[in-house]
């Protein structure tokens, strides 16, 4: 069985405080880090809002108090694990059937906390990975794709 | 919809007017979402006679991905910067 699969995007961060902080400041504390020209808002960006529970909702709201859907909380586990679900699309559009994570564990090292992200099943923006496999074997396919695929991977 | 306009393309190359049979909604509105697929790095057109033909961009999900690294980096760098700041001005350990 063929099944397109991109790299998950991965990050490795450093940062100056207890992990309980860097939570915190991840989620409640996201409308003052979140560049605010990566919004799908009408209005001007205001707000990006983690409702703090498992299943809460994540959104944007604009100046006007119009809000946007970014995804889902998917595990709450604060001060060390945090994964949502991001359902923008590559053209930064809400999609309800796209279900793509992005996960967070905060780790306490020395004084601060090691940050392990990492964003994936990156290939869903493009397609269903079922949809995708059909197509693998269609003229003009996916074989470039597969090997853009096991370039990333042997050059991880 | 857009999706849908997408999964047409991957039986290989077509045109506008053969993506369009079957789908509900109107040529027009199928060329709107082609745009928007070929601006997100997904799909690429050539002339073929008088017709333009669509076809999925191979590199497409890579450009989605090197997109994702570069959004993230910028992200996370302001939110590292955050935590720093509040860290220091903020309340003592």
């Amino acid at each position: 069985m063929k099944t397109v699969t991109i790299a998950p995007v991965r990050k490795t961060l450093t940062v100056k405080a207890a992990p309980a902080r860097a939570f915190e400041v991840f989620t409640s504390g996201m409308s003052r880090w979140w560049p605010p020209t990566h919004s799908i808002l009408k209005s001007p960006f205001k707000e990006a809002v983690i409702e703090p529970r498992a299943g809460g909702r994540w959104y944007h709201v604009g100046e006007d108090g119009s809000t946007c859907e970014t995804g889902l909380v998917r595990v709450w586990d604060p001060p060390g694990r945090l994964v949502l679900v991001w359902q923008l699309g590559p053209d930064w559009e809400y999609d309800k059937d796209l279900d793509t994570e992005v996960e967070l564990k905060f780790i306490p090292e020395g004084d601060g906390t090691r940050v392990e992200f990492e964003h994936r099943h990156i290939e869903r923006m493009g397609e269903g990975a079922e949809k995708a496999r059909a197509a693998v074997d269609a003229p003009g396919g996916w074989t470039a794709i597969l090997e853009e695929f096991r370039k990333s991977v042997e050059g991880a | 919809m857009r999706r849908s306009v997408f999964e047409r393309l991957m039986d290989g190359p077509q045109p506008v007017g053969r993506i369009a049979l079957g789908l509900p909604v109107s040529r027009p509105a199928v060329s709107q979402h082609l745009k928007v697929l070929k601006e997100a790095g997904l799909v690429t057109d050539r002339a073929e006679g008088t017709r333009r033909v669509y076809c999925i961009d191979p590199h497409g999900l890579a450009a989605v991905r090197r997109y994702l690294d570069q959004f993230w980096t910028e992200a996370l760098d302001a939110f590292v910067a955050e935590v720093e700041k509040d860290d220091k001005g903020g309340s003592p350990k």
